[in-house]
């Protein structure tokens, strides 16, 4: 039999504005980051609810992340300031709960900084990779 | 054993009723058994004088019942009021859910309710006849013997950790004014939060094991008034039972606790009325520790109209990735 090697599924929710131009900006400057990284743009970071978080694990992620502008430069003044408590909060909950912290990020990166999110990827893929599949919150319910 | 007795409050509901202050009151329902009692709507006399139950058993939380009770009902409601409903009451208040004109509020004065579990887990099953008091006295049909139990012995368990026995609201109040309580009710949080992650895991795996979904915590919660609630989407995945999963029903828990995080009042009814006991609070009660450690204290409820701390932020906010650094290993 042959073993495949193990790549984790990334889902990497992008804002619009900036983290979404930064990854543009990667792949112009031919940048590598793993194909394994599945970017979802949404027109603001705080547009991630909770449950996208949840239920990209839910569905077979292995990590997720989230990019947005840097506070203070969001497009819509304070969205970030909303995602950076949420997601606080409910990273806090994922690690009381006994999920391995390294499976959630959030990351602030700029339209202008596709270094920053070549390396952020390639960084994140790699923590993941080392714990290796998601278990604890994946649901067969969802699984197709 | 409540300092405050039935007959208080049966006099208040009957003058209030027939003065014409309220159409409706809204109180606790004797049930089959002395301890099953029910929320109720009384419009009579004769029914508040024959079944109005005030006793260690009347836990029920009635402020979520005022959103719809208001709405539907023609009238002023008289409402019953713990002081840890009022929190509730006023988080309400602070959500628009039901009109303040609509309601007179009674605050009662509360000494701790009694668990029926912790009471059968001493007196055994077949329990005939409850007497509340200090000592309440359990007869069973097995045996002819009154079994005495020491009330403080048997509290609910939100009732051991309690609060406040402030009234936040009220328009009337019968006992004393009691005052905010600085209770041991983190005790718990951190001490799991002081465990390992993987212990942390099979504690949590056993406990959302046993879930059976029934929403009953959902459906009782006073912050849980949407009238579209997400576990209602039948396309979700997750609406119902998962039958195969290590640790179920997570998605589930995060995000009801998630959804209240701000607005929960920690009033306690949610762990209450799980028929498998699973330790919700805990869950609701981390929340609420770390945003008072991350964003200041805050106890939703405490006041009408004031501004939880996920729908504000400072620019200077704890960044998520750090957040674990905040003590929590
Ligand atoms: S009340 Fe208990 S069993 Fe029912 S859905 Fe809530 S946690 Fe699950
Ligand atoms: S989550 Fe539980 S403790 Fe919090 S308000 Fe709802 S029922 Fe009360
Ligand atoms: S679980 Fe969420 S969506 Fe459902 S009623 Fe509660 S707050 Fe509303
Ligand atoms: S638009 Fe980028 S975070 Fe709000």
């Amino acid at each position: 039999m042959q073993v495949k090697e193990y790549k984790p599924l990334i889902v990497a929710f992008c804002c619009n504005w900036c983290s979404y131009a930064g990854a543009d900006l990667a792949g112009n400057n031919r940048l590598n980051y793993p194909a394994e990284v599945k970017i979802i743009r949404v027109p603001c970071s705080c547009r991630v609810n909770p449950m996208f978080v949840l239920r990209a694990f839910q569905r077979g992620a292995d990590g997720v992340i989230l990019c947005g502008c840097h506070p203070g430069d969001c497009h819509y003044t304070s969205g970030n300031y909303y995602t950076r408590r949420r997601m606080a909060m409910l990273f806090s909950m994922l690690d009381y709960l006994g999920i391995e912290r390294e499976r959630t990020r959030v990351e602030w990166v700029s339209a202008a900084e596709g270094a920053k999110f070549a390396a952020t990827m390639n960084d994140f893929a790699e923590k993941v990779a080392a714990l290796g599949e998601n278990k604890r919150l994946e649901d067969l319910r969802c699984k197709k | 054993m409540q300092k405050i007795t039935r007959d208080v409050l049966v006099e208040k509901a009957v003058s209030l009723l027939e003065n014409g202050t309220v159409a409706n009151v809204l109180g606790w329902r004797k049930g089959e058994f002395d301890y099953d009692i029910t929320p109720a709507v009384f419009t009579d006399k004769a029914d508040i004088e024959a079944n109005f139950v005030w006793n260690d058993f009347c836990g029920a939380n009635f402020s979520k019942y005022l959103v719809q009770k208001t709405r539907k009902l023609e009238g002023k409601i008289l409402v019953f009021l713990k002081p840890c409903d009022t929190y509730s009451f006023n988080q309400l208040l602070t959500e628009h859910r039901f009109d303040r004109e609509k309601v007179y509020a009674v605050g009662v004065s509360c000494e701790g309710m009694v668990d029926i579990d912790k009471i059968k887990a001493i007196a055994g099953d077949g329990i005939s006849k409850i007497v509340c008091g200090e000592m309440i006295e359990v007869s069973t049909v097995y045996s002819d013997e009154v079994i005495k139990i020491d009330a403080k012995d048997v509290l609910e368990g939100r009732c051991e950790s309690c609060k406040s026995k402030k009234h936040v609201a009220y328009d009337e109040l019968l006992g004393e004014e009691g005052d905010v309580i600085d209770s041991n009710r983190f005790d718990e949080v951190a001490k799991l939060e002081a465990m390992t992650p993987d212990e942390r895991f099979a504690f949590w795996q056993e406990q959302l094991s046993k879930c059976i979904r029934c929403n009953a915590c959902r459906d009782i919660c006073p912050a849980c008034t949407c009238e579209n609630c997400v576990f209602n989407n039948p396309n979700s995945g997750v609406e119902n039972k998962a039958a195969a999963n290590s640790f179920e029903e997570k998605m589930f828990h995060i995000i009801r606790a998630f959804h209240v995080a701000g607005r929960c009042t920690d009033c306690g009814e949610c762990s209450r009325v799980c028929p498998q006991n699973i330790p919700l609070h805990l869950l609701n009660r981390k929340f609420i520790k770390d945003m008072d450690s991350f964003y200041g204290e805050y106890q939703a409820g405490a006041e009408v109209g004031s501004r939880a701390p996920l729908v504000n932020y400072t620019t200077e906010d704890v960044e998520p990735c750090d957040v674990f650094e905040g003590g929590n290993e």
